[in-house]
């Protein structure tokens, strides 16, 4: 079976939801306790009663035989896309089946940066819709996701890359979004800690987005999973789904660890493991997967309140709320599902760090962990159609994953209801690789170990 | 950090290598359809399990090695010459 030849072919692909069935039994969300609305009120109240009124934040719920939308993969795309699904299109006849427990996946693996400084138009446009909805993110949710606009500051070592960041930066302000040029000493006086004369990779200066920052992502997965809970879906934890179950070309249902469940439309929002449960469908996509890292150090007081980029290598730092440095960089370079860390890693980084900040040498390292990610044969989403009637992808997020969910969960979830492409996604298709439509935002080729 | 037995140079570091990728795809005749091309490009089967893959030895021979190995483990089966045809292991003694 070929994906992107059947996704080329496939412009006749249904665009409405098949009928669904009248009536069926929703004891299981009648039943659901609601966790209440969390405010200060409540704490005060909560804290002077001894904190014996909170019930669970969401609903462990046991799968029914059948849904109008099943989403594999509880991580943060699909407990959103079950949110906007239930909230935005009133389909609450959904379920998330998740195999482990919800946040140990990618979705609590992410260094946490939220950020729109992108260069191609499609990708600046989706991205930004996304920052906006982080924006408004916690209001919406009424769980406190920590959203911290502190800034996303790329830091540029050659006059070339400096002329590369201004074209990139000049794109985004052509479409609306903030971008502003600093200099040396404005670098040095926003983040003292950078050695911007280091003789190796001295500092020019650098770019802002005011508006990127970063999200506690364990929050992230926790209030969406509250808030679908809440609006109806059931969320089944430690359900592993083990096979798609097909009619013809048509999706049917998931077998999984619990029995098989019924669906008019199958979701998979997996990223990491895409290629294996497209496998399950017969299916073969432009993916491979591969390791991101992330490591902390020990907590310190105050030393850097912006996302900081280094030019020179490939190295992103933030300081979290607890106070550890938290890094990361680029893959390891060949296809893995490992989830765990690696030394020349571990060391390259640990490099990259010194070189920027001399002062991080006096910090240890607390932790190193992996992140499995689709890698995209352009290093673009994949929120698309398949050539399976009623087989949904949301996958192929590369290292875009997590800052992308509230715009992926939307744009899903919109797929799902009215079977059309929301048009912020219309360019993130399967059918893009036969139609020559990459979204290559390097531009480096089909390589996905180099995007 | 994977131990890259080259047959021609021994046992090195993975740092002495680059990646090239997966090996098992084959160039399709020049008059094949523009999916089957683009099937050959861009689609891929990313096992999880054994893999065959292209590692290109830039500091050393600089040779391009078929390699087998576990996309799990990382436990490498066999490192062969290009032309080579590896035999996989079965697929669950990877780990």
């Amino acid at each position: 079976m070929q994906a992107c030849a059947g996704a080329f072919r496939a412009l006749s692909w249904r665009t409405e939801m098949p009928p669904v069935p009248e009536s069926r039994p929703r004891l299981a969300n009648a039943e659901r306790a609601s966790s209440g609305r969390y405010s200060g009120w409540r704490l005060l109240r909560e804290g002077l009663t001894g904190h014996r009124g909170w019930s669970p934040a969401w609903a462990k719920a046991v799968p029914r035989p059948r849904y109008r939308v099943v989403i594999v993969g509880g991580g943060g795309h699909g407990l959103a896309t079950a949110f906007y699904l239930a909230t935005e299109h009133g389909i609450d006849d959904v379920a998330v089946l998740e195999k482990g427990p919800i946040g140990l996946g990618n979705v609590g693996r992410n260094t946490t940066f939220i950020r729109s400084n992108y260069f191609h138009p499609n990708n600046i446009r989706f991205y930004d819709f996304s920052l906006k909805l982080w924006e408004g993110l916690e209001h919406k949710l009424n769980f406190n996701a920590m959203v911290s606009q502190r800034g996303t500051l790329n830091l540029f070592h050659t006059e070339a890359q400096r002329d590369l960041f201004t074209r990139r930066a000049n794109q985004m302000r052509l479409l609306g979004v903030d971008a502003e040029a600093l200099s040396r000493e404005a670098v040095k006086a926003l983040a003292p800690l950078v050695d911007v004369d280091n003789g190796r990779f001295p500092v020019l200066g650098g770019f802002l987005q005011p508006r990127g920052g970063t999200v506690r992502h364990d929050a992230v997965a926790w209030g969406y999973a509250r808030a679908a809970s809440e609006a109806g879906v059931d969320i089944v934890e430690q359900c592993e789904v083990t096979g798609i179950a097909r009619d013809g070309q048509r999706v049917v249902g998931v077998e999984t660890t619990s029995g098989f469940i019924g669906a008019d439309t199958v979701c998979l929002a997996v990223a990491g493991h895409s290629s294996r449960l497209a496998a399950m469908a017969g299916l073969k996509l432009p993916i491979e997967t591969h390791v991101l890292q992330a490591f902390v150090t020990e907590a310190v007081k105050p030393v850097l309140d912006v996302v900081l980029t280094y030019g020179a290598s490939h190295f992103y730092v933030s300081q979290s709320d607890k106070g550890g440095l938290v890094y990361g960089g680029a893959l390891d370079g060949y296809n893995t599902y490992g989830q765990r860390g690696t030394l020349p890693m571990a060391e390259e980084l640990a490099a990259s760090a010194v070189t920027l900040m001399p002062g991080l040498a006096r910090l240890k390292v607390l932790r190193q962990w992996g992140g499995v990610m689709d890698m995209t044969m352009d290093g673009s989403p994949l929120i698309t159609k398949t050539p399976i009637e009623g087989l949904i992808l949301n996958g192929g997020w590369c290292y875009g994953g997590f800052k992308a969910i509230p715009a992926g969960g939307v744009t899903t979830a919109h797929l799902i209801a009215r079977g059309s492409l929301h048009p912020l996604a219309a360019h993130l298709g399967l059918e893009r690789f036969v139609a020559g439509r990459t979204v290559d935002e390097r531009g480096v080729g089909p390589f996905p170990y180099a995007h | 950090m994977l131990r890259i037995p080259c047959p021609w140079c021994g046992e090195r570091d993975e740092t002495e290598f680059r990646y090239r990728g997966d090996a098992t795809k084959v160039r399709p005749a020049g008059d094949a359809s523009l999916a089957v091309f683009a099937a050959y490009v861009y689609e891929r089967d990313n096992p999880l399990g054994w893999h065959i893959e292209w590692w290109l030895h830039v500091a050393g021979c600089r040779k391009l090695l078929k390699v087998v190995r576990h996309t799990l483990s990382h436990d490498i089966h066999a490192v062969l010459a290009p032309e080579d045809e590896p035999v996989l292991p079965r697929q669950e003694s990877g780990r």
